[in-house]
């Protein structure tokens, strides 16, 4: 049960007004943080709960679907007690902007990279925030639902006509 | 006295021993690298996005041309991640097939990291020998899915079809020769003073580091850290097999060139366990809604057409929610997050490459050692670029 995960009790102890919410999946536990309180709560899960490697950082886009359209995805992973835990953040388009967790762990730098080149989400303190996969000088952040598929000033492609 | 100034290096996209087209712009004092900038995403194809307007069965294809050299892996984290958000049970036989080709793969993509690291610091032999062994794997591939890469040969809820009956002779045979041709690199290489002075004490990460860049796979398991997922967070059946999980302790290009030879002999152990376990039996879950109607039905009966159309056209829904599922492929861990919204087509999928946290590592292992150094750490890495630029 998610209560009664090592992580979900200690979280609730030390930063009861931070948490929005706790969902358990098939197995997977996941709990919503305020975007706000975010470096402070990947700094105690890892210092703390030896939540050491970062296992992947995202984001999903919710255009239409939610209040806030954004949601930050922390996926961690604990080496020694080898359980996993999912936080997430969400954060509106209007604010743009979160904490970068480089001073946690070094992996967010280019995980962090790829968000803010793909969604166009700003870190802040990010030692090195540039775009990694697409050029520098691309216009548009390709993984937001109102990015067309085949690319800007194109023709929605239609299907095979034959 | 003559002063020196420091030079910038263009470093690929095309060349040689960067395996495929990842560019390193470098900072050279003489011949000492005193910065790095990899420069990645001359292959991005947008595979996250495209997923994003295809049903869950369309995707299985992309996923083969993430990490190409291991594309069995690849189907099976996403099919796993898949058959969670269902929650569908997969029949015993496939899963076991799913783990003798997942091994298989493995047993491959070491092949080729072996050659091409080898071959890329001066041992042209064995990429010769290894190659030939990689041929057989290629060759059960076609046997299996028909095609010698792209195999897209597995199914939410078991594989496409049952294997041929020549299948496990073709595997038994190549898992108890492999053992001797792995002594043969090994009498190449491990020995071998011009490989000694290149690979020990190349690209050294400590543990803590390699925790904290996020390394996973070998490259982690060469600075020591003993964690595996077949093994501590299994899948696919893997706590019934037995096998030993190799770490290395001096943290360096060395030490992971002996982890992953280790890993590929524990590979053929797995196989060989696996085979003993096959027993004939259903390759697919019985899950109508979720599962293509075998072919007899498809091309005999009306009923089983418009099944098979129904799904090939319009998709299965897939409950709401979200899930990220890791396999450990040869490279490292590999995750597949989805969030559904309840539709035939995700919301969400996102990959989690291992090449591509494994490659932030470069900057680390290689500033203030020499450029000829940076090629073998490159090797070390094992990374492919369809998986990093997806």
């Amino acid at each position: 049960m998610a209560e009664n995960n090592r992580a979900v009790v200690k979280l609730k102890e030390k930063f009861a007004a931070s948490i929005i919410d706790v969902v358990e999946f098939r197995g997977e536990v996941t709990v919503t943080v305020k975007q706000e309180d975010i470096l402070e709560i990947l700094t105690f899960l890892k210092q703390s709960l030896l939540y050491n490697l970062l296992t992947d950082l995202t984001a999903v886009d919710y255009l239409g679907k939610k209040e806030e359209r954004f949601m930050l995805v922390y996926q961690l992973f604990s080496i020694a007690n080898k359980d996993r835990l999912r936080i997430k953040a969400p954060l509106t388009e209007a604010d743009g902007h979160i904490q970068s967790a480089t001073q946690v762990w070094a992996t967010a730098n280019w995980l962090e990279r790829e968000v803010f080149d793909l969604f166009g989400i700003v870190f802040q303190n990010h030692p090195d925030l540039r775009r990694i996969l697409m050029t520098d000088d691309w216009v548009g952040h390709p993984l937001r639902k109102d990015y067309p598929l085949q690319g800007p000033d194109r023709e929605p492609y239609k299907g095979r006509l034959s | 006295m003559a002063t020196t100034e420091k030079m910038t290096l263009n470093m690929g996209p095309q060349h040689p021993s960067t395996h495929g087209v990842l560019r390193l712009v470098l900072e050279l004092d003489g011949e000492i690298i005193t910065k790095i900038t990899p420069d990645i995403g001359y292959l991005h194809r947008g595979i996250e996005k495209l997923s994003e307007y295809r049903t869950y069965h369309q995707i299985l294809p992309l996923t083969d041309r993430l990490d190409y050299l291991a594309p069995m892996s690849n189907n099976l984290g996403y099919i796993l991640a898949v058959e969670k958000l269902l929650d569908i049970e997969v029949p015993e036989r496939a899963q076991t097939i799913r783990v003798i080709m997942a091994e298989m793969t493995r047993l491959e993509s070491h092949l080729v990291w072996l050659a091409c690291h080898a071959l890329d610091i001066g041992a042209m032999t064995v990429f010769l020998y290894a190659f030939r062994e990689r041929e057989v794997v290629m060759e059960t591939y076609e046997l299996i899915s028909g095609a010698r890469m792209t195999s897209n040969f597995f199914r939410a809820g078991g594989l496409s079809m049952d294997v041929p009956p020549e299948f496990e002779k073709k595997v038994r045979d190549f898992v108890e020769s492999m053992p001797g041709y792995l002594d043969t690199y090994e009498g190449l290489l491990t020995t071998n003073p011009i490989w000694l002075m290149r690979t020990v004490g190349n690209g050294v990460i400590s543990a803590e580091n390699a925790i904290d860049i996020g390394l996973t796979g070998p490259a982690l398991r060469g600075s020591g850290v003993d964690w595996d997922m077949r093994r501590d967070n299994s899948y696919s059946g893997y706590e019934n097999y037995q096998f030993k999980v190799p770490v290395g302790e001096n943290c360096d290009t060395f030490d992971r060139y002996k982890v992953r030879l280790v890993e590929m002999r524990e590979a053929c152990k797995i196989i060989n366990q696996a085979l003993d376990r096959l027993k004939p039996g259903p390759v697919l879950a019985d899950c109508p809604q979720i599962c293509y109607p075998p072919k007899e039905s498809v091309y005999n009966s009306i009923e089983g057409l418009i099944h098979h159309f129904k799904i090939a056209s319009e998709g299965y829904p897939v409950p709401e929610g979200e899930v990220y599922q890791g396999v450990e492929a040869p490279k490292g861990e590999l995750g597949y997050y989805i969030v559904s919204d309840g539709s035939s087509k995700p919301y969400r999928l996102r990959i989690r490459p291992p090449s591509f946290v494994n490659l932030q590592a470069i900057e680390q292992m290689s500033t203030g050692t020499m450029i000829a150094d940076l090629v073998a750490v490159i090797g070390t890495l094992d990374i492919v670029l369809g998986e990093i630029d997806r």
